[in-house]
């Protein structure tokens, strides 16, 4: 423990350095002068400007998600809180580990509307995992030091720290307690042996296994990969994966079927639907995995390993709920399967790949390409196929083209691949990027985005110019809000009420605007020269790939239908508005 | 012809509307600081929970504890998760089941102050109800009374419905504060 006298401002920087920050997203503002003042003439942090709060936080959980570490954000009282709101709700959703500074009108002066006030703590309360006032200058370090540890263990989580200016210019003693002990918050690692035991009987005794892995897994570390491997080595058994778990199994490994859920593939629902025994590790049965819940995976029994409490039983009943972090349960899953001598049932396990077999023959992800015009898939495919080989991280917007690369580009690491999964959030690619390419400056870092999302935060393209982040937009342009008309064509006879993106700007130019390098392609055969181009250019580029207005996202489970009622793309000529109900049309 | 009634349809739906509904009596140990009844309150509000009765004051004050009892209602699936959703929050030291994991063996208290208003023959039916329920007299005025109660929520309601007809203005309650009997702690 050391101590030193100096001003809150002098404080904030210092727990920082102390925390081993090495970059912070932010804009300044009346309430963190100090803070910003602090920050002038020191090299140990580096500070992002961003164009707008919200790009602060996505960079910030870019930046967290494909490091490990901690994301930290600094922005001013009132509008820059409010504008960070939909990035903590994001992190808060995806458990992205998130540190948030924000400056406060000064204690004497809250409460009573002053300028660029806003009720912080009220307002955030509900989208981050805790938040925290600070009063006085004597709760400061402390504070700081514990929003940390509360952002990191457990299920990670974004955390506020709001804190007036007087608190930012007053004096006091700095303490960096090292060893943060939390009076009341102390999540549990290690799952209970006997729970442990229990799932390791069930999944000897499996005939129809299959592991269902979520974010979890990425969130626990690098070492959580490498023992979900072992294991599925180990078993034999199937592995499919959620849209936050890509990459924790390789997608080129024997065991997957490719991600679940509602654009999941037919192999990934079919297994989940008609398993015997189901091993969840790190997800948490969300509505886009289970569809329609009375029918999901009737003939199970489960087994959820989640860090959690909260998570287990609360959609889906489960037999074995084991309390957690992933590393530490799956290393004693390993060991207990290795000591107990533990086999597969293999026979059956043979029948059981056999009919998984047969659902792979469905081809699921097939899609028929075009010589005239570029599809959405290939796009991806292509896109993959030629940054192979390379350190490549991909982020993504929100729409049909986020459900194209989940699909398409095939992750075969952790950490590789950053989109916005449980709140969904259009615009958060490309600020994503930033952060991802800030903590790896030699990276391929690929936004695959929509021509409606990435208008949602294209002023960041500004803070890429400014840090020269050779970060690559690469637009799937149909000139449709892709998944709304997809939906409008389902659910509302093809009724396209305000889904058509008019009035798009030329991205071409809007690229060199930026500084940046713009690449339009719209035939197919020109498609790789301009992937290859984009990947060349050393610094930002802007591809405007112009791609079938029309094609749809399949597979698909339609809102309130079970795993085993998906569509196809060949089976998506009939009549789709007959498949979903007025039941399912209710549901979002 | 009436077609037959489908099975719910919704990935948010339903075994839980089958199953009945009860109250509970939860014990939430909370550190004293700001903003922390904010944090339960919005939870149940934020995920749709419905809170009967909540009590709170500081119980350990050189540890700035506080205890927070609340009354909510739900299935047995909807107040497991309502006590984890409790236990993630920071502050949280402890939640307990006082219904379920102490059934029988709990004191729950409340205690109300009840206004009555009336003269002559009236007033004096509510003073000989009162003393029957073993409710004191607070204040009184030549028109009327405030009665201090004190016991399970049940009675209360009971001795109100009583003093409705003779002239009750209105009432006053703590909510419930409970704790388990025997000499262990929750």
């Amino acid at each position: 423990m050391s101590t030193a006298e100096m001003t809150g401002a002098q404080m904030i920087v210092q727990a920082l350095k102390d925390q081993k920050v090495e970059t912070i997203f932010g804009y300044p503002g009346g309430a963190v002068l100090p803070i910003y003042d602090a920050l002038y003439g020191q090299n140990d942090i580096k500070h992002i400007l961003v164009r707008h709060e919200q790009g602060a936080a996505h960079a910030a959980e870019g930046y967290a998600r494909s490091s490990g570490k901690v994301g930290v954000l600094l922005v001013t009282s009132g509008p820059g809180a409010t504008n960070a709101i939909t990035g903590l709700t994001d992190a808060l959703l995806d458990s992205i580990p998130l540190v948030c500074i924000t400056g406060q009108v000064p204690t004497h002066l809250i409460g009573s509307d002053a300028f660029q006030e806003c009720d912080t703590v009220g307002i955030t309360r509900h989208c981050t995992k805790h938040n925290y006032l600070v009063r006085s200058i004597e709760d400061l370090p402390r504070i700081l030091h514990e929003a940390f540890y509360v952002a990191q263990n457990g299920r990670p989580g974004p955390v506020v720290i709001d804190i007036p200016k007087d608190v930012q210019f007053a004096r006091g003693d700095y303490v960096w307690p090292r060893h943060v002990e939390h009076r009341t918050y102390k999540p549990r690692l290690e799952g209970d042996a006997a729970q442990i035991e229990r799932a390791l009987d069930l999944m000897a005794t499996a005939k129809r296994p299959v592991f269902y892995t979520g974010g979890g897994v990425i969130n626990s570390g690098p070492e959580a990969s490498k023992l979900l491997r072992e294991l599925v080595a180990l078993t034999g058994f199937p592995i499919t994966s959620t849209l936050m778990g890509l990459g924790s199994y390789p997608a080129s490994g024997a065991n997957w079927l490719g991600m679940l859920g509602m654009h999941g593939t037919f192999e990934a629902n079919h297994a989940m639907h008609d398993c015997d025994v189901m091993i969840n590790i790190g997800a948490r049965f969300d509505d886009r995995i289970t569809g329609r819940l009375d029918a999901f995976s009737p003939g199970s029994r489960k087994i959820h390993v989640d860090i959690d409490p909260s998570s287990i039983n609360k959609t889906v009943k489960v037999e074995v709920g084991i309390i957690g972090d992933c590393t530490h349960v799956l290393r004693a899953m390993i060991d207990q399967w290795k000591s107990r001598k533990l086999m597969a049932d293999e026979p059956a396990l043979k029948d059981w790949w056999k009919q998984i077999e047969i659902w792979r023959g469905r081809k699921s992800l097939h899609f028929k390409n075009s010589t005239s015009v570029i599809k959405p898939q290939h796009a991806v495919r292509r896109l993959h196929a030629l940054t192979r080989g390379r350190d490549t991280y991909i982020t993504t917007e929100v729409g049909q083209h986020q459900m194209w690369a989940a699909q398409h580009f095939d992750f075969d690491e952790p950490n590789h691949w950053m989109t916005s999964g449980g709140l969904g959030t259009m615009g958060y690619g490309l600020p994503a990027a930033i952060g991802v390419q800030m903590a790896h400056p030699d990276a391929l870092v690929i936004d695959i985005a929509g021509e409606g999302s990435i208008l949602m935060n294209m002023q960041e393209m500004s803070t890429a110019a400014q840090y020269r982040l050779p970060i690559k937009i690469f637009i799937l342009n149909n000139e449709y809000l892709g998944m709304v008309r997809q939906w409008q064509e389902l659910l509302h006879e093809s009724r396209y009420s305000e889904s058509y993106s008019h009035s798009l700007p030329d991205f071409v130019k809007l690229a060199e605007a930026y500084g940046a390098h713009g690449i339009r392609v719209s035939d197919p055969a020109d498609l790789d020269a301009a992937i290859q181009e984009m990947i060349d250019t050393p610094n930002a580029v802007i591809v405007d790939c112009r791609i079938d207005k029309l094609e749809n996202c399949f597979p698909m489970i339609p809102s309130g239908k079970a795993h085993n009622e998906m569509i196809l793309a060949d089976d998506a000529d009939l009549e789709l508005e007959a498949v979903i109900d007025a039941e399912g049309r209710m549901l979002v | 012809m009436i077609a037959p009634s489908k099975p719910p349809l919704s990935p948010y739906s339903s075994k839980a509307f089958q199953e009945e509904s009860k109250p509970h009596t939860l014990a939430v140990l909370v550190d004293n600081e700001p903003g922390v009844l904010a944090r339960v309150v919005g939870l149940f509000s934020g995920r749709g929970y419905n809170i009967e009765s909540l009590t709170v004051a500081e119980v350990a004050h050189n540890e700035l504890l506080s205890r927070i009892t609340i009354v909510t209602s739900g299935t047995l699936d909807a107040i497991e998760q309502i006590m984890h959703q409790l236990d993630r929050l920071v502050p949280v030291h402890k939640v307990t089941n006082l219904t379920l994991e102490f059934r029988g063996k709990t004191v729950a208290r409340e205690l109300a102050l009840i206004k009555v208003k009336g003269r002559g023959q009236v007033r004096q039916e509510a003073l000989q109800l009162a003393d029957a329920f073993r409710a004191r007299v607070v204040d009184a005025s030549t028109e009327s009374f405030v009665f201090e109660l004190t016991g399970a929520a049940s009675k209360i309601n009971d001795f109100v419905d009583l003093m409705r007809p003779l002239g009750l203005v209105e009432v006053s309650r703590t909510g419930v504060a409970a704790i388990t009997r025997g000499p262990n702690e929750m």
